[in-house]
């Protein structure tokens, strides 16, 4: 059953004489049990942990890593295995299905592709699926969460036995009502045709095709080669919405009683208020309803935000110290660099060379565009609330906890969010929320200023990485890298409190966890001989999180500027050079592919230059091609109140993710990883001094703006022989990062050591006050028309 | 406290609000207006661009004592009226060219495209690269390279 997929493509002897074995097995691979469900219509549900049996990878000419035999999502998939729970999905009466989606949408485009799941098993057009979040399931455990860029990968299976269950009694009712046999009849736009011509509609079936009770089916599922849906582009199910500001956020919600809500907050990261000095004054202001002090500073209710705004400026309050007092860039890189582990490789003779270089990343913000926020309604004997979020089992468990309730009396909703990067995987807008509105006896609409978000906010860990290779005769022998890094906080966990709660064991612990994160997570895709990657981490004292991936971009942009100093060493070309180190054809074809369409080589004005660079994770391979202007005319373009600076004027990326099951919005994936690469490589961090960061809004916080953005960008999604979707959410940042740098080195002739290339560069902003906490919105807004 | 007239979305409407507020609430919390989004409060990120008089603008930097009993201010909501249809034609190019990822800033992007494409035509010219360039709405999930895709397919129905 578990016969390796590549094995019989690879003319295994044990399974070339076997072919009529291989197709059944095949067959196999699609036959799965769910469940008809009692309701009042047709429902038809699978267990969540379902997938088809995972094929290993065919034998590695060397030292395979972790990652290319059980990855980062092996985990998440396997997490579910033991404890997963039902999905459901519902033919209404109006002949359209609906499905509630364990898992957050925060711009990923995951409704959309779980909408075209449902449409290909159930022959109905993707626009009559309505696929909802589902609120926090606490029976689903581990399977909650949404993160890792798991969630097709993990769903992808499950969700289509369900629709295909829901299909299959479907055409059983109509063989009854038609008065036919199942076999002779088609199925097409959710209507059902006997030979005679007589037909009846999934409206019509609905009622008629419920069962009284509950019980165990088995189902086939369509064949790849069948697929009218999935594997074709398709836009957004949520696209109107959008365009009209239709598409309702957490803080758009029509609850007229939770009043705007705001907090003032410490001038240092994660200082805690002592005293208000003014709170009666500032509670007289015009609008305020309410003023209480929590666990992380003092919250203020009124009428509007921008007197809530107002008021927060007024508040004069003193302050406990931070966690990070005193701490700047400085000093977290000599903590990084204390605590680095030694490289191991001994000298390996005379005749043996190294290239060997220190890189540091500096700290960066994930604040999504949608500010944190979260509306609380918290009674003496229930709590409501409703906040984007990617791990809402653990949310629920923790405010049940802080509000003395038990679990089932917390009801959590989970909101359509404004984008997450990592963000949205942390619920302490929920948790300050319910805290705020139980202190004030009131339901509230916590909203965080900007400022908030970028000061105290989560950020992508500090890090540097240390890379020696050795290489002689044209062979690459060793490959070591010490990737040391602030600690990234794990604290939700897979998503539920058990492993939340491991996370956040003193012993073991974060530390265990996120070695466990990095190891299978990372891998070197070249032979490069003995290899050996590292974590070490210091210091749990900020706010830290994954941030459109967790490890990656960084220990890959390291890895990638290594290569182009081993070929620059053995006198190779950085493209040829790839190729012929390459472990494996798949990753190979994606190199080729913007080696050939981005004209690899091409020649360039002095002072521009190309880069290219590849990332394997997910169960997926990309390669990414750019060009970026160094010239000094391009450098010192002035933008008003801008950072502009070297611009990539073209980009090609090629990407491989197995099975694509939407190539449109996988292309929209891509070019989002893009505009991330590039600020990651040259423009955007936070500047950590005297315990706060310095940046304070998209003013200062460089992230790629249209005048950074290249006017050029090419995604060619590869067909791919994998028939498993991979992930995608983080997938295109990685090389967009690395080739970016690559470019960077030689257009200018200086591999950078430290990222973003500007943060060692004189501020380009003044930063903001840290007392009051926020800025006061201007009054010039009419005079910046067009 | 004080009155405050205008014309929002092709009506009238009057709220009684401190005149320092700031349009952008007065639209979010007062009106229930939602399609203008909170980013910045201080006129960088943009996600609040609406229309006063044709003309592109962020509310969450005009105190609402500002807005005359003859300005017309126009929000994503009222876009589609003012060509007096259904959807505006960049709404519909927005649609076509599958641009928004989580939509939060899109409402934002779309006030700002048409009036860039309304400035470019009044000075004669088609919208070009240097006119994106000056486009300052932040998109954090980097949808850039659709929104100029778009933007130029929705200003030749324009």
């Amino acid at each position: 059953m578990t016969l390796n997929r590549r094995a019989s493509r690879h003319s295994d002897p044990s399974s070339t004489g076997q072919r009529g074995g291989v197709a059944s097995i095949v067959t196999d691979r699609r036959r799965f049990i769910g469940f008809l469900i009692a309701a009042p219509t047709l429902a038809a549900a699978a267990e969540l942990g379902l997938s088809a049996p995972r094929s290993a990878e065919a034998a590695i000419p060397s030292g395979p890593q972790p990652p290319e035999i059980y990855d980062l999502n092996d985990m998440l998939k396997d997490a579910t295995l033991p404890t997963s729970n039902l999905i459901t999905v519902t033919i209404n009466t109006d002949g359209t299905a609906s499905f509630a989606l364990p898992r957050a949408e925060v711009g990923q485009g995951i409704t959309t592709s779980t909408a075209m799941l449902v449409a290909e098993e159930l022959d109905i057009p993707v626009h009559k699926v309505n696929v909802t979040l589902a609120d926090a399931r606490p029976e689903l455990l581990f399977n909650q969460l949404t993160g890792g860029s798991n969630t097709t990968i993990s769903t992808y299976t499950p969700i289509r036995v369900a629709a295909a269950i829901a299909k299959r009694a479907l055409m059983e009712a109509a063989a009854i009502e038609l008065g036919d046999t199942v076999d002779r009849l088609t199925a097409k736009g959710g209507v059902i045709q006997a030979p005679s011509g007589s037909s009846v509609t999934y409206g019509e079936l609905a009622t008629k095709a419920a069962v009284q009770q509950t019980r165990r089916v088995g189902v086939s599922l369509k064949a790849t080669a069948d697929f009218t849906v999935i594997g074709k582009p398709q836009n957004r199910v949520d696209a109107l919405e959008a365009v009209t500001g239709r598409k309702g956020f957490t803080l758009d919600l029509d609850l007229p009683d939770a009043k705007p809500t705001m907090v003032c907050r410490a001038p240092t990261l994660n200082g805690t208020p002592k005293q208000i000095q003014n709170m009666s004054e500032v509670l007289a202001m015009p609008g305020i309803t309410h003023i209480a002090t929590v666990s992380s500073g003092v919250a203020v209710r009124g009428d509007t935000f921008g007197q809530v705004i107002d008021a927060i400026r007024a508040l004069d309050v003193s302050w406990n110290a931070g966690t990070v007092e005193g701490k700047s860039d400085a000093s977290v890189l000599n903590e990084l660099k204390a605590a680095e582990l030694p490289l191991a490789v001994p000298p390996l003779g005379p005749f043996v060379k190294t290239v060997e270089s220190a890189f540091t990343f500096y700290f960066r913000s994930n604040s999504a565009l949608e500010p944190n926020a979260a509306i609380a309604d918290v009674r003496s004997d229930r709590a409501e609330i409703w906040s984007g979020l990617k791990s809402p089992i653990v949310a629920q468990q923790e405010i049940a906890q802080m509000l003395g309730l038990p679990q089932s009396a917390v009801k959590v909703h989970v909101m359509t969010s404004g984008g997450s990067f990592g963000r949205k995987l942390f619920y302490d807008a929920a948790l300050e929320a319910a805290e705020i509105s139980r202190a004030m006896g009131k339901p509230v609409r916590l909203m965080w200023h900007r400022t908030d978000d970028a000061r105290v906010g989560r950020t992508h860990p500090m890090a540097t990485s240390r890379i020696r290779a050795s290489y002689l005769a044209g062979n690459v022998l060793t490959f070591e890298q010490r990737h040391t890094s602030v600690s990234t906080n794990f604290a939700h966990g897979l998503g539920e409190i058990i492993t939340a709660m491991a996370a956040k064991l003193p012993v073991g612990g974060n530390l265990s966890f996120a070695e466990t994160i990095f190891t299978l997570s990372q891998e070197v895709p070249y032979n490069y001989g003995v290899t050996d990657q590292t974590l070490t981490e210091v210091d749990a004292a900020f706010n830290t999180g994954s941030m459109r991936n967790i490890y990656s971009p960084d220990v890959c942009t390291a890895r990638e500027l290594m290569t182009d100093q081993l070929a620059n060493a053995l006198g190779k070309d950085p493209y040829k050079f790839r190729r012929e180190f390459l472990k494996t054809d798949r990753v190979r074809a994606v190199l080729d592919k913007v080696a050939e369409v981005g004209k690899w080589g091409r020649s360039m004005p002095s002072g521009m230059a190309q880069g290219i660079a590849l990332h394997k994770e997910y169960k997926g391979v990309n390669a990414c091609l750019v060009e970026l202007d160094c010239r000094p005319q391009t450098v010192d373009r002035k933008v008003r109140n801008a950072w502009t600076g070297p611009r990539v004027t073209k980009v090609v990326m090629a990407v491989d993710v197995g099975l694509a099951i939407n190539p449109r919005g996988l292309e929209a994936q891509m070019q989002g990883g893009i505009m991330d690469g590039i600020a990651l490589a040259l423009t955007s961090s936070l500047h950590l001094r005297d315990g706060y960061f310095l940046e304070g809004s998209w003013d200062d916080y460089y992230y790629t703006r249209q005048w950074n953005a290249p006017p050029e960008i090419q995604v060619i999604v590869m067909p791919s022989d994998v028939q498993e979707p991979g992930g995608a959410g983080e997938f295109g940042v990685a090389s967009a990062y690395a080739a970016t740098a690559c470019a960077y080195t030689r257009a200018t002739g200086t591999m950078p050591t430290s990222f973003p290339i500007n943060h060692n560069q004189p501020l380009g902003f003044v930063p903001k006050a840290t007392v009051p906490p926020i800025p006061q919105s201007p009054t010039d807004g009419l005079t910046h028309t067009y | 406290m004080p009155e405050h007239t205008f014309k929002l979305n092709g009506e009238m409407v009057t709220v009684d609000v401190a005149d320092n507020v700031r349009l952008l609430w007065v639209l979010r919390d007062v009106l229930g207006v939602t399609g203008p989004k909170y980013g910045c409060g201080i006129n960088v990120c943009k996600a609040c661009t609406s229309h006063i008089n044709g003309a592109a603008f962020n509310p969450c930097s005009v105190p609402v004592s500002q807005i005359k009993e003859t300005d017309e201010v126009t929000t994503i909501e009222g876009l589609p009226g003012t060509v007096g249809k259904d959807l505006h034609p960049m709404q519909e190019a927005w649609i076509d060219e599958d641009v928004a990822q989580c939509g939060y800033c899109q409402p934002g992007q779309i006030m700002a495209a048409v009036a860039k494409v309304n400035q470019a035509r009044r000075e004669g010219r088609v919208i070009s690269d240097a006119d994106f360039d000056e486009i300052r709405n932040i998109c954090r999930c980097g949808t850039y390279f659709r929104i100029r895709e778009a933007t130029r397919a929705g200003a030749k129905n324009m």
